[in-house]
C-alpha cells in the first residue's frame, strides 16, 4: 500500500461513478489506512483495492491482446501476438500464455515488458489448455485434429498425442496433475485421460457442446458447461458420473437461448459464475444449493470470464458485441462495458 | 492407481463390445442424377448440390465414431442407386427385408414419396425441398432436413422488412418448378407485409424477337422498387442478373442475396471447423446440400448413441425426439407436425454469410424459428405422429 495522492485521486474520481464500486470497497474496511469519514473510506479503499493491475483480453482477429487497466477500467494498450488469439491464461512463473488457433503456437508474453519471449509449438489447430501443477507440461486440444496433445514447455516438443472426439475444446488437469480433462464438442463426452499412462480411460457423456470446465478447490467434482442444453453438468472426480445437472432459467429467454460456455469458481469453491452466451446474462450459481442466485446482464454472447485477485470483480468477455463487461460481484452489477478487439475470446487478470 | 484404471478401461470396452447393436442405414439416391453432372456441378449455383450426398453423411458417421464406441454402439450405412421411381421403390423395400431401420433419400418429391410409402421405416429427406411433401402430401414417419422452399423465402422476405425494401420487382421463370416457387415466395411476401409492384416472366434467350422477356435492362424497367426477387431453379438466368437492372437495385432470391441452409463461410458457432473438415475430406467446399446430408448422418449418430441398444422401433422414437447439434447456435429438432428440421437460415451472396434468419427482433409465441415454414397453425399437413 504505497499509493501516493497522484495516483489515488483520479481513481477516486472515477469510483464516485460507480455505486458498485462503493459497496466493493466496504468489504476492505479492516486494511484501512486513511482515518476518513466512512464515506471517503470507502471510496478510498474502492480505488486501492483495484489499484493495481491488467486485464489482457485475446480476440481472434487481432492478433493481439488488449490490456484493461484495473484501476481505470480504461484500454491501456495492446500487446501484438500470433494469430487468432483464443483460451489465455497466467503460468506459474507469472507470464501470460495465450493458444493462437491459426499460428499453432503459444506465445508466451512476459506482463513486465509487454513483448513475446517465446513462441511453443502446439500443434494443429490448438484451442484451449491447461498447464500441468509443476509448469512442465502443457496440454492442449487440437480442434481439426481432434486429438488432446501434451507438450514439453521447455523444448516444445509434442510428448503425446491422443485421438478424442471431434472438435476437442475445454482442458482441465487436476489439482494432483494426475488426471486430466477434456470435452468434446460433438460428441457431447468428457474424456478422462490418465497422464502418467496418456490413455483415455473414461469417457463421460454429458450435455450437448459441452465447453469449459471448474474443479471444485476440494478436488470433488468437475463442472462442465453444457452450450446446447442450457446446463451445467457436476461430475464426481471419484466415480467420474455425473451426479448433478444445473438448469439454468432467464426470464424473457427460452431455453434454446441459453447458451452457457465460460465457468469459473471463488477460491473457496462457494459460488460459480457461468456466462449464458446467447442469454446475455452471467449466472451466479451457490454451488452447495446448486442454486442460481443471482443474473447479471452482460453482452452479446457472453463467453469466457475472469475474476480479479480479490474476487470483488468479474470480467465477461462478449463474443458478439466486441467489448467485455465488468461486474461487480457484492452488488451483482454491471459496472462498466470496455470496448476491446474484435471478436473477443479470453481474458486473464494479472496482479 | 494406474493399474485400476487400466483395468477399469479394459471392463468397459468388454461391456461396450456385449451390448454392441448396429443400426442399419440406406442412403437411396438417383442412378443418373442430372444434378451431379461435370458441367453442373461446375457451375455451383447457390442452393445446388455440390456433389453426391454420400460425401456429407460419410464424414458425419466418421466424426461420431468416438461418441458411437463410448455409448457401445455402431451405424452401418449402404448406399443405392435407383434409375426409377418403381427402382427407388424396390431399393426403399429392400433394404427393409435386409433389416435397415432408417432410410435416407436424396430423391425427387414424388419418388422420395414413393420410398415412404413403401416401408414402415422413417424416411430422412436430405435433397428435396418441395413444400408439398411437408404441406399436403407429409407423411407420418418422413423427416425434412434440408430446408424447405418456404423457409428460403421466408427468411429473405424478413431480411427484406429488416432492410425496410418493401417494393419488389419479381422475375419468374416459365418451368413448372420455378411456378410453384413462385406461388411460395408470394404467400412469404405476403406473410411478411411486402408488396409486389410488378411480377414478369423471363426467359433465356438471344433471339431479338424475345428481348421484351429476356433482356434484363428491358425486364428491370418501367417501375420503381426497392429490390428485384429473380426465381431460378435453373440458375442461369439469375446468374446473370445482378448489376443489370436498369435501377440500381439488389437481387435477391436465386442471385444476389439466397437463403440457403448452410454456406462454407459462415463464421459463427463452430461452423467454420465443420466446412473445414468436409473441404479437407471431399477436396470441396461444402454446400447446404452437404450439410443436410451431413445432418442426416448426425441424427443417426444421435439416435444410435440416445439407445444404444436399438432395436430398429427405440432408434425410430429417437430419431424423431432428440435434438441434433448443426453448428448454428442451437439445438434443431423436428417439427412435430410436419417433420422439417427447425433451424436458422443464412443470407449469402456467395462469397461470405451476410446475415441471418429468423431477424434479430422477431418475436414468436413459443418457438422464434417457427417464422420459418410452414407454423402449426397453418399446417396442411393431415398425418398423426
Amino acid at each position: 500500500m504505497t499509493n501516493t495522492t497522484i495516483a489515488v485521486i483520479p481513481a477516486l474520481r472515477q469510483a464516485q461513478d460507480r455505486p458498485g464500486c462503493a459497496r466493493a470497497g466496504i468489504q476492505h474496511r479492516r486494511t484501512s489506512w486513511i482515518p476518513a469519514f466512512a464515506g471517503m473510506t470507502a471510496w478510498v479503499l474502492c480505488a486501492a483495492a483495484h489499484a493495481q493491475g491488467t486485464a489482457y483480453v485475446s480476440s481472434e482477429k487481432d492478433d493481439a491482446l488488449t490490456m484493461i487497466d484495473l484501476a481505470t477500467l480504461t484500454v491501456k494498450g495492446t500487446v501484438p501476438t500470433c494469430k487468432r488469439g483464443r483460451h489465455i491464461q497466467v503460468t506459474p512463473e507469472r507470464r501470460i500464455l495465450v493458444a493462437c488457433t491459426d499460428s499453432n503456437v503459444a506465445d508466451l508474453i512476459d506482463p513486465a515488458t509487454g513483448k513475446s519471449l517465446r513462441r511453443i509449438p502446439l500443434g494443429d489447430e490448438p484451442e484451449a489448455f491447461d498447464l500441468s501443477p509443476d509448469g512442465k507440461t502443457l496440454y492442449v486440444s487440437n480442434e481439426d485434429e481432434a486429438e488432446a496433445s501434451f507438450i514439453d514447455v521447455a523444448s516444445g516438443k509434442k510428448l503425446q498425442s491422443i485421438k478424442v472426439g471431434q472438435e476437442p475444446e475445454g482442458v482441465k488437469v487436476s489439482a494432483d496433475g494426475k488426471t486430466l480433462y477434456v470435452t468434446s464438442e460433438v460428441a457431447s463426452l468428457v474424456h478422462v485421460i490418465d497422464v502418467a499412462s496418456a490413455k483415455v480411460v473414461k469417457n463421460v457423456k454429458v450435455g450437448k457442446r459441452p465447453r469449459r470446465m471448474a474443479i471444485t478447490p476440494d478436488g470433488k467434482e468437475l463442472w462442465v458447461t453444457n452450450e446446447l442444453d442450457a446446463t451445467v453438468s457436476i461430475i464426481s472426480t471419484a466415480t467420474h458420473t455425473v451426479t448433478d445437472t444445473v438448469k439454468f432459467e432467464v426470464k424473457g429467454a427460452r431455453a434454446q437461448d441459453i447458451t452457457p460456455v465460460g465457468i469459473v469458481m471463488t477460491r473457496d469453491g462457494k459460488r460459480a459464475f457461468v456466462s449464458l452466451g446467447k442469454a446475455n446474462h452471467v449466472a451466479f450459481v451457490d454451488v452447495a444449493s446448486r442454486k442460481t442466485t443471482k443474473l447479471v446482464l452482460v453482452g452479446k454472447r457472453a463467453w469466457n470470464l475472469a475474476l480479479d485477485k480479490a474476487e470483488a470483480r468479474l470480467y465477461v468477455v462478449n463474443g458478439l458485441s466486441d467489448d467485455i463487461t465488468v461486474v461487480d460481484v457484492a452488488g451483482a452489477k454491471a459496472i462498466k462495458s470496455i470496448p476491446v478487439g474484435r471478436v473477443p475470446y479470453g481474458v486473464v487478470v494479472f496482479e | 492407481m494406474r493399474r485400476g484404471l487400466a483395468a477399469l478401461a479394459l471392463t468397459l470396452l468388454a461391456a461396450s463390445a456385449a451390448s454392441s447393436a448396429t443400426l442399419k442405414a440406406t442412403l437411396i439416391v438417383p442412378a443418373d442424377d442430372a444434378r451431379q453432372e461435370r458441367a453442373r456441378l461446375e457451375r455451383a449455383y447457390l442452393g445446388h448440390p455440390g456433389g453426391p450426398a454420400s460425401d456429407g453423411l460419410q464424414l458425419a458417421l466418421e466424426e461420431g465414431r468416438f461418441e458411437l464406441e463410448a455409448a457401445g454402439s455402431a451405424v452401418s450405412l449402404a448406399t443405392q442407386p435407383a434409375a426409377t421411381l418403381e427402382a427407388a421403390k424396390a431399393a426403399a423395400q429392400a433394404a427393409e427385408k435386409g433389416g435397415a431401420a432408417v432410410l435416407l433419400t436424396d430423391l425427387p418429391a414424388d419418388w422420395t414419396l414413393a420410398v415412404a410409402d413403401a416401408v414402415k421405416l422413417p424416411v430422412l429427406n436430405l435433397g428435396a425441398s418441395a413444400d408439398r411433401l411437408r404441406q399436403q402430401d407429409c407423411r407420418a414417419r418422413l423427416f425434412h432436413i434440408l430446408p424447405s422452399e418456404r423457409m428460403r423465402s421466408d427468411a429473405l422476405a424478413q431480411t427484406l422488412v429488416s432492410r425496410k425494401w418493401s417494393k419488389l420487382l419479381l422475375l419468374v421463370g416459365a418451368s413448372a418448378q420455378d411456378q410453384q416457387r413462385a406461388a411460395t415466395v408470394q404467400a412469404s411476401i405476403k406473410r411478411y407485409g411486402l408488396q409486389v409492384v410488378a411480377s414478369k416472366p423471363y426467359k433465356l434467350s438471344a433471339d431479338p424477337r424475345e428481348r421484351d422477356l429476356a433482356n434484363p435492362l428491358l425486364l428491370t424497367a418501367g417501375t420503381a422498387y426497392d429490390a428485384v426477387w429473380v426465381v431460378d431453379s435453373d440458375g442461369e438466368f439469375a446468374r446473370a442478373l445482378p448489376y443489370r437492372t436498369v435501377l440500381p437495385r439488389p437481387v435477391v432470391g436465386d442471385a444476389g442475396l439466397v437463403a440457403l441452409g448452410w454456406h462454407a463461410q459462415f463464421e459463427r458457432f463452430g461452423a467454420p471447423q465443420v466446412s473445414r473438415r468436409f473441404a479437407k475430406a471431399n477436396k470441396r467446399p461444402m454446400t447446404d446440400h452437404d450439410w443436410a446430408a451431413w445432418m442426416g448422418g448426425k441424427a443417426l449418430v444421435a439416435a444410435a448413441s440416445a439407445e444404444p441398444k436399438g432395436p430398429n422401433a427405440a432408434w425410430a422414437q429417437a430419431l424423431a425426439k432428440t435434438p441434433i447439434d448443426g453448428s448454428k447456435g442451437t439445438s434443431l429438432s423436428f417439427r412435430p407436425w410436419d417433420g422439417q428440421l427447425r433451424q436458422p437460415m443464412l443470407l449469402t451472396d456467395g462469397q461470405g454469410v451476410i446475415s441471418q434468419a429468423p431477424i434479430e427482433g422477431l418475436m414468436h409465441p413459443t418457438q422464434v424459428l417457427d417464422t420459418l415454414g410452414a407454423d402449426a397453425p397453418e399446417k396442411l399437413c393431415k398425418a398423426t405422429r
